[in-house]
């Protein structure tokens, strides 16, 4: 059994985090800061699977992190669920990610994690292993999409219309607008003696 | 009315949404937490709207902040309003908050129960799948009651998006309510057939999770399995399989026999490492239960494991496994040293960490020499302190077994720098040195070495260093100096000026066991009165030399060395005068010294008429004698584990001896105005009570004494009294056990001493160090307290 997945950057800040088990929002914010310290000591090229904090159930648990770019991925699971078995479910987790959202970066996890909430819910279910296989779970998470967006209909257009103003990043703009090549002809003016 | 609600779905546009949220709280990093308790207000006041989708867009923000660590279960109701929406999208928000939050204790709880009812039995398999998803985090035993009914049916359900999650739910429901288990199972193993692989693949993660729990009831089930895991393609449920079958060997031997084959050809058939993985654990474990030798088959097995071993977790993983297999089956790990040897080299630490205990584990009479070789050269080579520093500790308990190599292998351990093992070595040394005679003339030869190169080891004076073993190489030249080829030449070496900068306590060593040489080297001149020359100019050098010893600033070595300087001086003038001195200089250092176990008091028989319990004199108002030999008092002053009997031996004291002082002592406190009695209940509790041993001693940790002044503390002097008199009792005791440890130079010492004191009746008190300013000459002036070996 899984019993918890915790994504945090490189600084310790929680991205996701998802128990399950009830633990109180202290013992959870706890429990992260634990993790990141345990997992932030480890060099790059070091074995992916260390035994678990304190808090979190100690050496009957394991974590079994990766690391990717800023964000560092743990699941911590218990002696029913195969270490290399779980590195591989991160490793797909990551993927379809990728796929959901067209290379993700952690942005899109800071600004969107109730979608990240509802990929992964396709994948793990009460700490238990759900579904594995990439496609299937990117089928579902579509057409759930879907069903929302149609749901939203003509009534969300205001809203859609106000959050795509919100988006607009003004600065970045001229950047993005190409002018194209406009030549100016600037007449030869005389002096004027 | 239609422009009421179209000017509040305006309003309703600048509402912060969850985006907004997050960017706000970005934006505001120095006061974050006010921040948020503003958002915080506002998610308030939105949850009070009757709009579901504004309360939606608020839940959700709280899901966000709930994340952060803030405490949302006071919008507990309003979450479950959310999850009745009918609107999927608000629907999943509102189970998506009801999952991070709901725990057990949460009282809105029972009223979800008949939403998600509805849910389960919805159209849409979405809102289905969503109310399964939100329920396997938050189910209760009574939900699970409620709901177990339901959940059942929608394992037979027509779509198998649902059935999959049916069937995995149905373990947290068995897990809070497990009398749902029984009607349920026939059905479970329905699904371990069914015709949809991720259904089928739910059903193994059901049933193996239970079988993890208790083995004994899925036994049945095991032929079921092995059809599974021959048939089936899909990584995860065969990983699945095999864990279980790992859990069920143990129970069932001929399950075990019958898996080998079908584990062996997984093994060099897949090409997934995890499945690799645990198939050789599994069959380990078989193996192990089997308890047979089968040592081909874990041969084969470590040999393709060992090839595909080139990343770091499997490495881990391998190392693990071969350290199980090492407790049954030490010979087959044997042959694959030269791959755990290999490991060592590993940039991982834990790796190296596991290679070196499953090293530890395989050593072996024949392979030991090789392996500390090998280690040796890794101390060379390793970085970082931890590891260099359990490889030491590694290398001296494999070496331990092996004494003959293993001081040379001490000394160069001692040529490494930068170790903090200094201490460790030292002890080893000395301790190899003692107890096995047979080594001493090639330890002895090797201290030799060391003394002359230790300008190398000089360099590095820090306690705990790697000079303090020239503390031992002092120590074992001195004490087995016969073994010396040439005392002279280490008597010459231990002399140097150099050594006066290192540590005290070294440098006390040398100066002592340099007097131990100079008798080796008196008796070795002596009988060849030719050579006298020899003698004589070998007490001119400790002369010559001894003087900067007794300007050092560490008062162990100025003693000694003025001690010693004397003794020389003394000796040269004998020596003028042909006078063989040889013989007496010896007997100061004869007699071996022997460690001394820490119980062998009380092994030391009680000779005839000794009774230990009497007192040596009359009660307190007796004097105290100082009778026997100044060198048995020598002896007894010596004994190494001297320490270890200084605690005050009360002598069983019998009855009357008891009432006698609590006479006195009740007459003292009557006749104390300021004394303040206790009530008389509880003296008459303390009449009857065995004396003073029922009545709690407590420490008082005063940093202010208990004194007032003008107040007589008579019967805190009387206890004084009486427990230093035990002590000294305690003292004398020990001159009667049978310890051979003498150093008649101190005796001597002694004997000029304790002239003073045998004239007194009673010992005082306290002692009093007179201090004089000057260097002394003559030492008459203190009494000095026993000082340590």
């Amino acid at each position: 059994m899984i019993k918890a997945i915790l994504i945090f950057n490189n600084h310790g800040k929680p991205r996701l985090s998802k128990f399950y088990e009830h633990y109180s929002e202290d013992t959870e914010q706890q429990i992260i800061r634990e993790t990141f310290h345990l997992v932030s000591k480890r060099d790059e090229n070091v074995c992916n699977f260390l035994e678990g904090g304190m808090l979190i159930g100690g050496s009957e648990n394991k974590l079994i992190c990766r690391h990717y770019a800023t964000l560092y991925f743990v699941f911590c699971v218990d002696s029913s669920e195969s270490e290399l078995g779980i590195l591989d479910l991160i490793q797909v987790f990551v993927e379809t990610l990728d796929k959901c959202f067209e290379n993700v970066c952690e942005l899109d996890l800071i600004f969107h994690v109730d979608k990240v909430h509802n990929i992964l819910a396709e994948m793990v279910m009460g700490g238990m292993v759900l579904e594995t296989n990439m496609n299937e779970i990117i089928t579902q998470v579509d057409a759930q999409n879907k069903m929302e967006k149609s749901e939203a209909g003509i009534a969300g257009a205001p809203a859609r219309a106000v959050s795509a103003v919100k988006n607009m990043n003004l600065p970045e703009m001229p950047r993005n607008i190409n002018i194209g090549d406009i030549s100016i002809k600037v007449p030869n003016l005389l002096s004027f003696k | 009315m239609a422009l009421k609600i179209v000017k509040g779905s305006i309003d309703r546009m600048f509402d912060k949404n969850l985006q907004d949220l997050v960017r706000g709280i970005r934006n505001h990093k120095e006061d974050e937490a006010k921040y948020i308790s503003t958002c915080i207000d506002e998610i308030k006041q939105e949850l009070k709207q009757d709009n579901i989708a504004v309360k939606a867009n608020a839940v959700c923000k709280l899901t966000y902040l709930q994340m952060l660590g803030y405490d949302v279960s006071w919008a507990a109701f309003n979450i479950v309003e959310v999850m009745s929406s009918s609107k999927f999208t608000y629907k999943r928000i509102g189970y998506l908050a009801a999952s991070q939050c709901f725990h057990e204790s949460t009282d809105v709880i029972m009223l979800t129960t008949n939403q998600i009812r509805k849910d389960l039995s919805s159209p849409n398999q979405y809102d289905t799948g969503v109310a399964l998803t939100g329920l396997s985090c938050f189910v209760t035993p009574d939900l699970a009651r409620d709901l177990a009914n339901d959940i059942m049916t929608l394992m037979s359900h027509t779509k198998p998006y649902i059935r999959k999650k049916a069937v995995l739910i149905m373990y947290k429901v068995f897990l809070k309510y497990p009398e749902s288990l029984r009607p349920a199972f026939p059905r479970l193993k329905e699904k371990l057939e069914d015709p949809d692989p991720g259904v089928q693949s739910a059903a193994v993660n059901v049933i193996c999770e239970l079988a993890r729990r208790n083995p004994k009831n899925y036994l049945s089930l095991a032929p079921l399995f092995f059809k599974l895991m021959t048939s089936s393609t899909n990584n995860w449920v065969l990983i699945k399989i095999i864990k279980l079958f790992g859990a069920l060997t143990p129970l069932e031997p001929r399950l075990g026999k019958k898996l080998i084959e079908p584990l062996t050809n997984l093994i060099h058939s897949t090409s997934a490492m995890s499945l690799l993985y645990e198939c050789v654990n599994t069959v380990i474990a078989v193996l192990i239960s089997l308890s047979s030798g089968m040592p081909n088959h874990s041969a084969s097995i470590q040999v393709s494991f060992s090839r595909h071993a080139h990343t770091f977790s499997l490495k881990y993983l391998g190392l693990l496994a071969m350290s199980k297999i090492l407790k049954t089956h030490p010979k087959s790990v044997q042959s694959h040293k030269d791959l755990i040897l290999q490991c060592l080299d590993d940039k991982d630490e834990s790796i190296r960490l596991r290679a070196l205990d499953l090293l530890y584990g395989m050593v072996s009479k024949k392979n030991l020499m090789e392996i500390v070789k090998k280690l040796m050269l890794h101390v060379d080579k390793a970085e970082g302190t931890t590891y260099r520093d359990e490889l030491l500790t590694k290398i001296i308990d494999i070496c331990s077994q092996s004494n003959y190599q293993y001081i040379s292998i001490l000394v160069e351990l001692t040529r490494l720098e930068g170790t903090r093992h200094g201490h460790l070595i030292a002890s080893q040394m000395l301790d190899v040195a003692i107890r096995v005679k047979a080594i001493r003339a090639f330890a002895v030869a090797q201290m030799a070495t060391l003394l002359d190169n230790a300008h190398l080891l000089t360099g590095n004076t820090q306690r705990n260093g790697i000079c303090e073993v020239l503390y031992a190489a002092a120590w074992i030249c001195g004490e087995f100096s016969e073994h010396l080829e040439e005392p002279m030449a280490t008597l010459e070496a231990m002399l140097r000026p150099k050594v006066a900068t290192l540590p005290g306590h070294i440098q006390a060593v040398y100066v002592q066991n340099a007097a131990k040489l100079f008798a080796t080297v008196l008796r070795g001149q002596e009988g060849a009165p030719a050579d006298s020359t020899v003698a004589q100019e070998t007490s001119q050098l400790l002369i010559d030399r001894l003087p900067l010893f007794v300007q050092s600033s560490n008062l162990e070595v100025q003693e000694r060395a003025s001690c010693i300087l004397q003794l020389v001086k003394y000796i040269q003038k004998l020596q003028q005068k042909d006078v063989e001195v040889a013989e007496e200089v010896t007997a100061l250092f004869a007699g071996e010294l022997n460690p001394v176990a820490p119980k062998a008091q009380k092994k030391v028989p009680v000779p005839e008429g000794l009774d230990l319990d009497v007192w040596i004199n009359e009660p307190p108002s007796g004097s105290e004698s100082e009778d026997e030999g100044r060198k048995s008092k020598g002896k007894a002053v010596f004994a190494k584990d001297e320490s270890r009997h200084t605690k005050p031996r009360y002598t069983e004291v019998d009855e009357k001896e008891l009432a006698k002082r609590r006479e006195v002592r009740k007459a003292e406190q009557a006749n104390n105005p300021f004394y303040i009695k206790a009530s008389p209940s509880s003296q008459k509790v303390y009449q009857d009570g065995v004396g003073v041993e029922h009545i709690p001693v407590v420490q008082i940790d005063l940093s202010v004494p208990l004194k007032v002044p003008g107040m007589p503390m008579s019967d805190q002097y009387v206890k004084l009294e009486e427990e230093r008199r035990e002590r000294n009792k305690a003292d004398k005791k020990k001159k009667k056990d049978k310890k051979k440890r003498e150093k008649g130079e101190k005796g001597r010492r002694r004997r000029g001493d304790s002239g003073p004191e045998s004239e007194e009746d009673i010992t005082p008190a306290h002692m009093v160090d007179i201090v004089t300013e000057e260097m002394p000459e003559s030492r008459d002036n203190h009494i000095r307290s026993d000082p340590d070996l």
